[in-house]
């Protein structure tokens, strides 16, 4: 049953192979680079709401950190971009890893309120540290580039993605299917009776949310040297929302449903944009029509009325 | 000496004393039983010794280590297992990962390892999921091995907790209530179950409502009645105690 999930990676491999020759046009390019970044920080934040079963609210902080780390540091201090999106991922770990030890002594839901809070104190001190970040109106990311070569176009961009991508999925399934993946999901099931066979569901419940944020650090740092700005709106409460959203929409606790949910959910403000001002309507409808008729999201849904499991 | 030694064993639950001063002991390999009338402390002291409530005071030993107050997966790495009387499977999970879950301090829980695929983490997966199996067959759930674990009926989830608790390869293992909710049958088949996990040298403590299981498989018997311990011995002591018959009879005697 297991092995027929990875099935669905070559799926993938093959769509991201394919998609940059039948693309018609640099727009669509961009916005597969985009749908493929969000899945990336999808796919660990699904680790930590679908499998793990714990909420954050915050994560677009923890992207704004990558995305700063690697626009501040080498700007003002000259650190080589590799280097700060490195430093950006640590510090994010560190400070994932000191929120949540606190939080997770606590039972009940305060991970979210904890995150909701955290991620509103970052894209604040983004804003208001103009000195160094730009303030509301951003700033420009030095390009990125390893041993002389520089990554300026798309096309070298989505091949990068297309690679992480293409990764993520591959060790999100072997991490479901293993021991650590087990006790994750053990301890979302029944809290109780997965520490009784021994799971500390403190450390597990850190691990997977400093593992998640540091996921959504790094592909912070990816947009930033992609996209060559960065604003503060990359880190504000609204871009947290819409990757739970995501999550949610595309299928808690399903590798697939996170590709499926980042993968709409980027493309949809660019399908309803011909509705012309009435797009957060339409959008906001969507979203509840595929809650009331697919509440357990789009993948799990389908793939059990198709009698197929994951 | 002892398997376990439980003495003046207390916790209150602000003015409730749920139990009270009970103390006993348990001989390794034997199968004890706690009975007593429904709200008399018997899942309360369960969740006393396998740590999921901290002691108001009292001391728990096991082989002479005190453990009173120490976490489940600290409990569990000494080899203590339970199942639970209101169902614990993780229905998120199949039946046999539930089962799984179970060997969960004999593996290697490394999260790079399994990110990255290591093929020892493979191996020892792929054998314990023939282990997982045997499991199933020993509680006789073969034929759910690839069934999803809210797809089951009742009777075998009960067994399927069984079955994971018995995958942490326990020293002692605390069965509450395992035939609640049974039809005759299935109360009979738990019943064999659990004579063939006694008869495999695992100690087992139980709770249980159906006499006829308890007088049938207990070595010997605790009596608890308003959370304290009305008295203690074997099953036919038990069963002539004046006591007794007036606590669950509501005579006053």
């Amino acid at each position: 049953m297991r092995n027929r999930a990875y099935n669905g990676l070559y799926v993938v491999i093959a769509i991201l192979v394919v998609l940059p020759f039948v693309l018609p046009n640099s727009f669509y390019l961009d916005l597969a680079i985009r749908m493929a970044i969000n899945a990336v920080i999808v796919l660990g934040l699904n680790l930590l709401i679908g499998f793990a079963g714990q909420i954050s609210l915050g994560h677009a902080g923890f992207l704004g950190i990558g995305a700063y780390a690697s626009a501040v540091l080498p700007t003002h201090f000259g650190w080589h971009p590799v280097l700060a999106m490195v430093a950006g991922a640590v510090a994010t770990g560190v400070l994932a890893a000191l929120v949540a030890r606190p939080i997770f002594k606590l039972k009940g839901n305060y991970l979210a309120m904890a995150t909701l809070g955290l991620g509103i104190i970052l894209s604040i001190a983004l804003r208001n540290e103009a000195q160094w970040t730009g303030g509301p109106d951003g700033m420009p990311v030095p390009a990125f580039g390893v041993f002389g070569f520089e990554l300026s176009s798309d096309k070298h961009w989505y091949w990068v993605v297309a690679i992480l991508l293409s990764v993520s999925v591959w060790a999100s399934l072997n991490l479901i299917d293993s021991p650590f993946g087990r006790a994750l999901r053990a301890l979302h099931g029944s809290e109780v009776a997965s520490r009784v066979v021994g799971v500390d569901v403190v450390r597990y419940k850190v691990s997977i949310f400093v593992l998640s944020a540091v996921f959504a650090s790094l592909m912070g740092s990816i947009t930033a040297h992609y996209v060559g700005f960065v604003t503060p709106n990359l880190a504000d409460f609204f871009h947290s929302i819409e990757l739970v959203t995501m999550v949610v929409i595309g299928g808690m606790a399903s590798v697939y449903g996170s590709l499926v949910g980042a993968v709409l959910l980027t493309a949809l403000p660019q399908a309803l944009a011909t509705f012309e001002g009435w797009e957060t309507v339409v959008f906001g409808a969507i979203l509840m029509i595929c809650m009331i008729f697919l509440p357990k999201g789009l993948v799990p849904t389908l793939a059990a009325k198709f009698g197929k499991g994951e | 000496m002892a398997l376990l030694d439980v003495t003046n064993l207390s916790i209150h639950f602000g003015g409730v004393k749920a139990v009270q001063d009970v103390s006993f002991s348990i001989d390794a390999g034997i199968v004890y039983s706690v009975i007593g009338p429904n709200g008399a402390g018997k899942t309360t002291l369960f969740n006393l010794i396998t740590g999921v409530y901290k002691p108001t005071h009292g001391e728990i030993r096991l082989d002479g280590e005190s453990i009173g107050g120490k976490s489940p997966d600290e409990l569990a790495r000494r080899g203590v297992a339970r199942t639970f009387q209101n169902l614990q499977i993780c229905m998120n999970m199949s039946a046999i990962e539930n089962v799984m879950v179970g060997a969960h301090l004999r593996l290697d829980r490394n999260l790079i390892k399994a990110a990255l695929r290591f093929p020892g983490l493979r191996r020892r997966d792929a054998e314990l999921r023939e282990e997982a199996l045997e499991l199933m067959r020993f509680v006789g759930l073969d034929k759910f091995a690839d069934a999803r674990a809210d797809a089951m009926p009742y009777g075998a989830l009960k067994r399927l907790e069984i079955a994971r608790a018995l995958a942490m390869k326990p020293r002692v293992i605390f069965l509450d209530e395992p035939a609640a909710g049974l039809n005759p049958k299935e109360t009979i088949e738990v019943d064999h179950l659990v004579r063939k996990v006694a008869d495999s040298g695992i100690t087992v403590v139980l709770v249980e409502h159906d006499m006829k299981m308890v007088m049938n498989l207990s070595d010997r018997i605790l009596v608890l009645d308003y959370g304290k311990k009305l008295t203690e011995g074997t099953g036919e002591e038990v069963r002539r105690n004046p006591d007794v018959i007036a606590a669950y009879l509501g005579a006053h005697a």
